[in-house]
């Protein structure tokens, strides 16, 4: 009875529902999203999900990645100049560009080199007094990509140009200049939080320049935003963006098909085939930006000779590993370090064939008779499951006389101890890169610098370290890809890793959905997308 | 009585001091820490990983940190999340309105529900339909909640499409915020659709989030039942001539509803606890998922405070049902 009555209501309440949507004529868009954001600050935080939220939909930056790809274009810059010496660049601003209008600022200026000054300065300056304007602020970002360590200063010239002077130079630098932690803030509502005592709301009721702007977050379920009228590249067709936040993906994936999401990022790998066989959705798939990779550790023997790093990549069958962990496609064998959507990739270079019978030999030759394998628990992009890969690398060595036993450990433990300058063993591991520069996988994952870091195979190699460090602070982008071409060369020779895939990343949309575009970065943009009624 | 409540107060406190040690302790014993969960793929270098402990007090002994979170508890000072930098006592009163009003409906739901079918069970007691409410009940204690969501999720909205998926509300209604409860807000906003759309999103995570209690009250009332249905006083009352109506109702009922009343006080404890789950499948926004997603994140102040504030609310709601307990039992009230 009492269950009958509730389904009287709710039919009721479907059918006014139904009535109050004709009547409104703002065209909404709903993205189902993965995680409630930390804050709106992007400066402040790591997280996709929160960089979705933030800096790719409020924000704007000098300059931006295109979309759908990895390649520089400007942004709040028009354009800029970077000195013979590589250590100035000198943005020049697009002119009467708007910052937005809300329920809690209204603007008085213009954007100017002001803002971009304080973008900056709040980040590494210790007495600005927005460094320290949340109670445990670390600036994550902004750190783990080095930029202490290259920024010597932030200075405005004019109103319309700004100037960055590097401590040395540093190519990757103008890709970090279009990652979220670079968006620009306005100084002018910072002053005025700063003035009327809440600066913490820099956090929480964001003003920025972007594509949509900020209407209200309820904790942990909705945001709402609406188009940004003045948005210099020109106002959105969607009115209003909704972001619904569903961590679940099973969830995520009903939402979808029942129309009350629109897009949604990373189904279950597993649900793939049912979703593409919907007629109703549209799923779009592209190469992530990562790799699976697993680290010899060569300063450890049996792998610090290269012949033997060789033979164990050739007795495993790494088609088998992909075709198993990733049931019906969703990665390709990875070649290189860097996936094939990135610029410098080298198609030329040919990968470790799979080949037991000579592997074996190699390896009884070297008497290679026992290793440590690494595996953790978690899902990773590339690798969904650790041990299951783990599993049948042991048996392809088995097969080649080798004896390898799994250690398995929880994730951040796992990674902790897999650093270890003397770790034994090989280790299974991977990455997402952060700004699509080549530097970002090379120098991150395999640098001399990196060791007891990121660089799990403890490898520094003369040759390869010195294309990275020419290429890093070279800045014509025809002779990086150069020396990158020739790094992925020594890294293949010496093959300090396994490379095992690229994963394909997914999203889903509904069919009403026109213009949305994955990102290999990872990220999820609105600006450009428009939804037919 | 009021020795017997104060006697009840006195234990709560070795109570709490024991639930401080175990909700520090617990989120300390997982592996990693907040430092290396918020530094994600990057990984943090040992200089500054040393630097961000310091940052946070991390680097202190054990006892210290402890005595310093109590410190603070004791100044009314529940610690500010390390994720979302905002106090922890903000986010939980602004989650909790979600998970009350979710564990509310669900209560009543099993209460409305199962009561009468405990009721029915005694009465026509190893009948067939005592037999399948029973074997209903049975089923429905044993079901894992995560399924359970996603198979009324899949069928329901998915094939049917009668029930939205997940939320507390259709995006378009944008009610602000005024006691937390969607309901009341949306009534309090005068929006009657909204009022029925809200209520349309709690029907498949009412159901979810009541099966347990249902199944359990409908399990304690039947014997409960049946043990008062055996007493000489109901023989008596039959004897006498009442109708069945009345020695069901007045004598057998009343009677039998002491060991019911305490059974769904303690299934607050169980809604708590489906809730992390239910919250987390329907994308409720309630402290339960906020639970979730803390402990993933390792954040250690809202976890530590979370867990406090909701064995708190556990503790006061047990109580309260040990004083109603003994205001409907007179044999205790007379101690």
């Amino acid at each position: 009875m009492y269950l009958k009555h509730i389904m009287k209501a709710a039919l009721v309440g479907v059918s006014l529902a139904a009535l109050a949507g004709a009547g409104a004529s703002a065209k909404s868009l709903v993205y189902c999203s993965e995680a409630s954001p930390a804050n709106f600050d992007p400066g402040t935080t790591t997280g996709g999900n929160d960089f979705d939220a933030s800096s790719r939909t409020i924000y704007s930056r000098l300059v931006e990645f295109v979309h759908g790809g990895t390649t520089v274009e400007p942004g709040l810059a028009d354009k800029w100049e970077i000195s013979d010496d590589g250590l100035t660049y000198t943005f020049h601003l697009h002119p009467g560009v708007k910052f937005q209008t809300t329920s809690f600022f209204t603007p008085t200026r213009d954007m100017n080199a002001d803002d971009v000054v304080f973008s900056f300065e709040r980040q590494f300056k210790q007495d600005n007094p927005y460094f320290t304007y949340l109670p445990n602020l670390t600036w994550d970002y902004y750190q783990g990509m080095d930029m202490p360590k290259y920024v010597k200063s932030v200075e405005k010239v004019d109103d319309l140009t700004v100037k960055f002077t590097l401590t040395e130079p540093n190519a990757p630098m103008l890709a970090n200049l279009g990652m979220d932690f670079a968006s620009i803030m306005s100084k002018e509502y910072a002053d005025a939080l700063l003035k009327a005592g809440t600066p913490e709301k820099l956090s929480t009721e964001p003003v920025g320049t972007g594509p949509f702007q900020f209407v209200d977050y309820q904790l942990d379920s909705v945001i709402r935003y609406s188009a940004h009228p003045d948005y210099y590249k020109g106002k959105q067709k969607i009115d209003d963006l909704i972001f619904a936040i569903t961590p679940d993906a099973t969830t995520r994936m009903q939402k979808v098909i029942s129309g009350e999401c629109d897009v949604m990022p990373y189904p279950n790998p597993a649900d793939v085939a049912a979703l593409k066989a919907n007629p109703d959705v549209v799923v779009l798939e592209q190469a992530g930006l990562n790799i699976g990779y697993m680290s010899y550790n060569t300063t450890q023997p049996p792998f610090d000779k290269a012949e033997v790093r060789h033979a164990l990549n050739m007795a495993i069958n790494k088609q088998a590993i992909i075709d198993s962990l990733f049931a019906g496609g969703g990665a390709t064998p990875a070649v290189n370090l860097i996936p094939p959507t990135m610029w410098s990739y080298n198609k030329s270079v040919q990968d470790d064939p799979y080949d037991p019978e000579a592997a074996k030999k190699v390896l009884a030759a070297n008497n290679v008779t026992a290793i440590d394998l690494w595996a953790s628990d978690r899902f990773r992009p590339y690798n969904p499951s650790f041990q299951r890969a783990a599993e049948l690398i042991q048996q392809d060595w088995a097969a080649v006389g080798v004896t390898a036993t799994i250690k398995t450990l929880e994730w951040t433990e796992y990674r902790k101890q897999g650093k270890a300058k003397d770790r034994p063993g090989a280790f299974q591991i991977g990455w997402t890169g952060d700004n699509g520069d080549p530097d970002n996988f090379f120098a991150t994952l395999f640098s001399c610098s990196a060791i007891g870091v990121s660089n799990y195979s403890s490898w520094c190699n003369k040759d390869f370290e010195d294309l990275i460090q020419k290429a890093k602070v070279t800045s014509d982008i025809a002779e990086r890809t150069k020396l990158y071409e020739e790094a992925q060369v020594v890294f293949k020779r010496e093959a300090p890793a396994f490379t095992l895939d690229h994963s394909q990343v997914y999203a889903v949309t509904n069919k009403k959905v026109s213009g949305f575009m994955m990102d290999p970065l990872g990220i999820h943009r609105f600006d450009g997308v428009d939804k037919t009624e | 009585m009021l020795r017997y409540i104060l006697n009840r107060l006195l234990l709560i406190v070795p109570t709490l001091i024991g639930i401080t040690i175990c909700a520090f302790a617990f989120v300390r014993l997982l592996p990693s820490d907040p430092i290396l969960a918020l530094a994600g793929e990057h990984g943090v270098s040992p200089e500054r990983y040393a630097i961000l402990q310091h940052k946070f007090g991390f680097d202190l002994p054990l006892w210290q940190q402890y005595l310093r979170y109590i410190w603070q508890l004791l100044h009314g000072d529940f610690g500010i999340s390390i994720s979302t930098q905002r106090p922890v006592m903000t986010e939980f009163l602004i989650l909790f309105p979600a998970t009350l009003e979710l564990s509310i409906c669900a209560i009543v739901l099993a209460i409305a529900l199962g009561v009468p079918a405990g009721i029915f069970a005694a009465i026509k007691r190893g009948s067939w339909v005592d037999q399948t409410l029973m074997g209903t009940a049975l089923v429905g204690y044993s079901m894992p909640i995560f399924w359970w969501g996603l198979l009324l999720i899949i069928f329901f909205s998915g094939i049917l499409g009668w029930t939205p998926v997940s939320g507390r509300i259709a995006v378009q209604y944008f009610i602000k915020p005024v006691t937390g409860f969607m309901l009341i807000d949306s009534l309090v906003a005068g929006n009657r659709a909204a009022f029925f759309s809200a209520l349309h999103y709690l029907i498949l995570p009412t159901i979810v989030l009541g099966t347990i209690p249902l199944a359990v009250i409908a399990r304690q009332t039947r014997s409960a039942m049946l043990e008062v249905l055996g007493e000489d006083y109901v023989r008596t009352a039959r004897a006498k001539g009442l109708s069945p109506r009345r020695v069901l109702g007045l004598h057998a009922f009343r009677n039998a509803l002491i060991p019911v009343v305490t059974t769904i006080g303690l299934q607050v404890g169980t809604l708590l606890a489906g809730a992390i789950l239910t919250e987390t499948i329907f994308s409720w926004p309630g402290i339960g998922k906020w639970m979730v997603d803390s402990i993933s994140k390792r954040d250690y102040a809202v976890v530590q405070s979370g867990l406090l504030l909701i064995a708190l609310i556990v503790m006061a709601v047990n109580l309260l049902v040990d004083v109603l307990y003994a205001a409907i039992n007179p044999r205790i009230r007379a101690q």
